[in-house]
């Protein structure tokens, strides 16, 4: 059986005014693969991240997700972009972690969780209520349902969050530097949830800068540099035996 | 052993050994704060002597508080109020709304629309609305109504457009400070869980909005209150219109601008407490959030204090 593609990136382009943050990626992710993205700040491997579910507009190029351009419809030679109401319905089924939690503030943890489900998708509350118990069970928060994002530390908001994109049971879930401001005795309770998300065999795309996780979960990394995919393979062979010279001094600096 | 008892102040300590556990410690006296609470309290009895024995009649205040005409004045006042606040919500939400638009013309309409209305004085604007009559004799919506503007402009209706669409200038500074003060992460992270944009708006960035628009709302509608007596220039019979035609009649003008007086301070009294009430209630989801107000205050009216 041929794999799935999932995230199907061919010569993505994206400035912001005039400085080109993207110079044609491409890139495949197929249905169960955990795919890290590593590089410098401000290579450009955030901004890909968000134009996979048309936070951002991609400027040129294609970029499909299950088969379906995100924000586009193509005819021809040409790519029209979506109404409001169609790019909801695709974004629905990509889940998205962000590195500042994004909790919605004047919601509890479990609000958080059913908001998706009972709004977007129409499920009834009381289904909703059901699933999102069991996924903050999952995540190690049932004991927090009630809590308001302020109460809680950073790592349980983050779990939280995770929570919240897992409600929408989406295709792929994209993390967004979903550690990075975290205490660091906080980073691991958050790995956890993600390492047994990977194993329950979700597909992932992470932009991360914690190699320790990229190399034990991943099943591909993705080195971006200026714009451009420099190196791709196995974690094992980015990590441990950089191609290029640019991934070498980038891993020297990080490792 | 010879204790050298000089400090470095060159006060000496007392040669009695004394137990430091016997010290006293004795705090510094401030004779001036009594001297100046004194003058204060002297100055203010002097001046409620003064309106005391001044030639007032004051169980007629007290009387007309709640004479038909009075409570005729305060209906119309509170449904001036209640109408010109709800318009003026309305108008402020949606030009605020419009204010953000990625359409250059919502925008620049929004923002001339507080222009206009926040650069002119209010009670030309009721004026203006009043006399509307002047330029356009009848009102007309092509196909649907037909009428003289001077039977559409009435007192009331002129106050109501006066005041709802000057509220709405003020309102719609308020409510855009209070969408500018949500992060923009949380349009984010519901745009990705695939919410419209509309809906957006609505459960998500207004609610949180919410917390900052409250207080400076609560003031306005304060502040729209008093600004309903400006209605009395165009002869709607709110309240002061309503004390002004008594003391016409009968002289009694300082009485009835008290009863008056007295009327406007219990509504803006009761006002305040709703609008802390509403501001508990929206602070639940914030640190250092307090019990409700009905809750204190029934704790604090209690005979003995509970924990």
């Amino acid at each position: 059986m041929s794999k799935q593609l999932i995230v199907h990136a061919e010569q993505v382009t994206k400035s912001f005014g005039d400085l080109e943050i993207l110079k044609g990626i491409d890139l495949q992710v197929f249905r169960g693969e955990v795919l890290c993205i590593i590089g410098p700040s401000g290579s450009g491997k955030s901004t890909f991240l968000r134009c996979i579910n048309h936070l951002e507009k991609i400027d040129g190029g294609r970029l499909s997700v299950n088969g379906s351009l995100v924000g586009y419809r193509q005819n021809g030679d040409r790519l029209y972009e979506l109404k409001d109401k169609d790019v909801c319905r695709e974004r629905a089924n990509i889940g998205m972690v962000f590195q500042h939690f994004n909790l919605f503030g004047h919601k509890t943890a479990l609000e958080n969780v059913i908001e998706g489900p009972v709004q977007v998708k129409g499920i009834s509350k009381k289904k909703a209520t059901e699933q999102g118990m069991a996924l903050l069970e999952r995540v190690g928060l049932g004991s927090r349902a009630h809590a308001y994002p302020y109460a809680m530390s950073g790592g349980q908001q983050q779990r939280v969050a995770i929570a919240r994109a897992l409600a929408m049971e989406p295709q792929l879930m994209l993390f967004d530097e979903p550690t990075s401001s975290l205490d660091p005795e906080l980073v691991g309770e958050v790995l956890d949830v993600m390492k047994d998300l990977a194993s329950s065999g979700m597909t992932m795309v992470v932009v991360t800068h914690e190699m320790g996780f990229a190399r034990e979960v991943a099943d591909g990394i993705v080195f971006i540099d200026n714009g451009c995919v420099v190196e791709r393979g196995q974690p094992h062979d980015v990590l441990g035996n950089p191609q290029e010279e640019r991934t070498r001094a980038f891993l020297s600096a990080v490792l | 052993m010879v204790v050298e008892n000089k400090l470095e102040t060159g006060r000496e300590v007392p040669a009695v050994p004394t137990s430091a556990r016997a010290l006293t410690v004795v705090p510094l006296k401030y004779p001036g704060r009594w001297v100046l609470a004194i003058v204060i309290l002297v100055l203010l009895a002097l001046l409620v002597r003064a309106f005391v024995v001044a030639d007032i009649d004051y169980s007629a205040v007290v009387e007309y508080l709640t004479v038909p005409g009075i409570l005729e004045g305060v209906r119309n006042t509170l449904l001036l109020l209640l109408l010109s606040m709800a318009l003026g919500l309305v108008l402020g939400v949606l030009t605020a709304v419009m204010r953000q638009s990625p359409n250059p013309v919502l925008r620049w309409v929004g923002g001339g629309y507080v222009w206009l209305f926040r650069g002119t004085p209010l009670l030309v604007q009721l004026l203006i609305w009043f006399n509307l009559a002047i330029i356009f004799n009848t009102f007309t919506i092509p196909g649907l109504v037909s009428m003289p503007m001077n039977a559409l402009m009435t007192p009331f209706v002129a106050a109501l457009l006066g005041l709802g669409i000057n509220e709405g200038a003020y309102i719609s500074e308020i409510v855009r400070g209070g969408i500018l003060s949500v992060d923009h992460g949380q349009r984010e992270a519901a745009s990705a869980i695939g919410m419209p944009r509309a809906k957006i708006m609505r459960r998500i960035v207004l609610p949180q909005a919410m917390r900052v628009i409250i207080p400076p709302l609560g003031n306005e509608f304060i502040a729209c209150l008093k600004f309903t007596s400006l209605a009395y220039t165009i002869s709607f019979s709110e309240l002061l219109h309503s004390a002004n035609k008594i003391y016409t009649a009968n002289f009694k003008v300082i009485e009835l601008l008290f009863t008056v007086t007295i009327w406007y301070l219990a509504l803006t009294t009761v006002f305040s407490v709703l609008q802390q009430m509403l501001e508990d209630r929206l602070g639940r989801s914030a640190p250092g959030s307090r019990p409700s107000f009905a809750r204190r205050l029934r704790k604090n009216l209690a005979l003995r204090r509970t924990a």
